[in-house]
């Protein structure tokens, strides 16, 4: 077991808690940016896809697992980050201005969107979020001349400095601009922890009257942690054009809008584990059950359905059991390592100490 | 000039007069206690300083400035600090994080200096935790620092939710019931309290308690209120015997 003796106010401040996390992150660091040399092609290309639905969830994380506020609208997001770093590279911008910009951009829009939507609370804010995810095919489909309508588009290879990276015949490259864009994503989302815009958001998450009485903006404040996940989200959504290398206006369907919510809910809500837990379930559920299935029932059968309704169990079973998602479990574990022998059967166990009601208080 | 004035409040939920035309003034460095039975709108009396809601009627002056004039999230600029009758904290966040949020209305730092973490957010952030350890040692509530709300014991999160609003560095201090659910031994910690907040720390309290012991113990001067007027008002002793304030609590007979 390790016990922190904090000296000084910037243990709690800095990035890593002691040497041994740090010296963990590192080692992880360094396996991912050596990760090419040691997987083939194939697993290489399904890291990637781990990596991009990660910061998705990052971006969603931040608003719903952060902020508190739910959203079923997020592949909308993902496509205004996709097709605006497309048309912007078409235009002529180069990748390094077009692909930050396209953020940007999603963040903006975002944000606008957001200005009526937070009125609403909980669950109608997701069903109107729902909307966003239905109107954006549509307006993918009228805005033809930019978007390609149906017939969707092309990502055009990236050049960096005139170094080229293409997702399918150099996949380690493109490999590490994702990892380059997670890394990025995960301190932006760490330093936010960490600052007062971060605590602003957790306490509009748990009590909007008393966030609001230490002086906390809600309406800014949910704006801006609306605008921040959309940005993030257009990251994600650029980098999933690149990585599917097609797409059209049915890419972006709000089944995705509800895997992401899914995602982040089963990875963990409001950590940044949770994300890349979810992420690691969202990439491999696929995989995992078509080999089941074909070892079971043999190749070759459809079983419609399949991988959304296990998906959809998978949820269930998690809200009953570990609303925590896997980083509580994975907490859990790591702490009965840490106590062992010396864990408690109930040491874990939900208390409720005093009742909530609804009135203003 | 009083620090806090309220003139003719009036504030009607439908059909119900929860304050009715109100006036009572706070002097700057007193302790100054609203009783009444439930139901009375004292909760309702904080909730129109916070500008939750909207009065219907009155004035509300806080250091010479007008209240009306500000949003909710803008009077805790002006050094107004409160708790909560029903203790409204983060429940997901540590009582670190907690007591850091009062230090909000002090944010110097842009989104863009937060996402890089500049130096100057560094710097603030220290400057923030040393106000927030002040209020941690005067509080005792050292071995809670590093630990989730969710699982603090009743007595304890009242005693954040006070620290809280310490950390904001107010002028006034609104205090919903601060003993209601303590222990006897709680209580009186909290009477310590609420003395050495006005006595070291200059700051002006405006509270809601109905422990008379404790309102007699610390405070100047209470209000008594029924169906939201004004009853009486002076000493607590004075106060106390007075014939239409034990009518209010005791029935009509008992006095
Ligand atoms: N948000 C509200 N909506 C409707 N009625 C309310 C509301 N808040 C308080 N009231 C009513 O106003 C009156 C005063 O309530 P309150 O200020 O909470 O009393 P207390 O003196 O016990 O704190 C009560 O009759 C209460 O039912
Ligand atoms: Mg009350």
């Amino acid at each position: 077991m390790r016990i922190h003796f904090k000296t000084s106010y910037e243990h709690d401040i800095r990035l890593f808690q002691d040497r041994w996390t740090l010296g963990v992150y590192a080692a992880l660091l360094a396996l991912a940016f050596a990760l090419p040399y040691l997987i083939d092609e194939f697993y290489l290309g399904e890291v990637t896809n781990v990596l991009i639905w990660a910061i998705a969830g990052l971006g969603l994380m931040l608003l719903t697992g952060q902020t508190g506020q739910a959203s079923l609208g997020h592949a909308a997001f993902l496509a205004v980050g996709c097709y605006t770093n497309t048309i912007l590279i078409e235009q002529g911008l180069p990748f390094v201005i077009a692909f930050p910009l396209a953020g940007v951009i999603t963040g903006v829009i975002g944000t606008i969107v957001a200005i009526p939507a937070l009125r609403l609370h909980g669950i109608y804010l997701a069903i109107a979020t729902i909307a966003l995810s239905i109107l954006a095919d549509d307006i993918i489909v009228l805005m033809e001349p930019w978007t390609g309508g149906v017939s969707g588009k092309f990502p055009e290879m990236i050049t960096i400095f005139g170094f080229e990276i293409e997702r399918w015949t150099m996949p380690s490259r493109f490999y590490y601009l994702v990892l380059v864009v997670t890394i990025c994503c995960t301190l932006f989302y760490r330093n936010l922890l960490r600052s007062p815009l971060g605590r602003a958001f957790a306490a509009v998450r748990d009590s909007e009257v008393s966030a609001t009485a230490m002086g906390v903006h809600i309406a800014r404040t949910k704006a801006t942690a609306f605008g921040l996940s959309c940005m993030i989200t257009g990251w994600a959504g650029a980098l999933m054009g690149y990585y599917a290398g097609t797409f059209n206006n049915e890419t972006f369907s709000i089944v995705i809008s509800i895997t992401l919510l899914m995602m982040i809910v089963i990875g963990g809500l409001g950590s940044i584990h949770g994300a890349f837990f979810g992420a690691v379930v969202v990439a491999f559920l696929p995989q995992a059950l078509s080999i089941l299935k074909d070892g079971l029932v043999g190749g070759g059968v459809a079983i419609p359905g399949l991988e959304t309704g296990v998906f959809g169990m998978i949820l269930i079973l998690f809200i009953l059991f570990e609303p925590m998602g896997i980083y509580g479990r994975w907490l859990k574990i790591r702490i009965w390592l840490e106590l062992f022998p010396f864990a408690r059967k109930d040491m874990f166990r939900r208390q409720k100490s005093y009742l909530k009601t609804e009135r203003l208080r | 000039m009083s620090l806090l004035e309220i003139n003719n409040a009036t504030l009607k939920f439908g059909g119900v007069v929860a304050v009715n035309d109100l006036s009572f003034s706070v002097e700057e460095g007193e302790v100054y206690a609203i009783v009444g039975p439930n139901g009375a709108g004292k909760s309702t009396v904080f909730n129109l300083i916070s500008r939750f809601y909207e009065p219907f009627a009155g004035k509300f002056t806080f250091d010479g400035q007008n209240l009306l004039d500000r949003e909710p999230d803008e009077v805790a600029d002006l050094g107004i600090a409160r708790t909560f009758q029903n203790i409204e904290l983060f429940d997901h966040a540590t009582v670190l994080q907690n007591l850091l949020v009062g230090r909000h209305r002090h944010r110097k730092t842009t989104l863009l200096e937060e996402m890089f973490f500049a130096p100057r957010v560094r710097r603030e952030e220290h400057r923030h935790r040393e106000a927030v350890e002040e209020v941690i040692d005067f509080l005792d509530l050292q071995p809670y620092r590093n630990k989730m709300i969710a699982g603090l014991p009743y007595g304890v999160r009242k005693v954040v939710e006070l620290g809280r609003a310490l950390a904001s560095g107010p002028r006034l201090l609104l205090l919903d019931e601060p003993a209601s659910g303590l222990s006897v031994e709680e209580t009186q910690d909290m009477r310590w309290w609420i003395d050495d907040i006005r006595k070291q720390m200059g700051i002006t309290v405006l509270m809601v308690e109905h422990d008379m012991g404790l309102v007699s113990g610390v405070s100047d001067r209470v209000l008594a209120l029924a169906d939201g007027a004004k009853l009486a008002e002076g000493t607590p002793a004075e106060v106390q015997s007075n014939p239409a304030v034990i009518e209010a609590y005791l029935g009509a007979g008992a006095a």
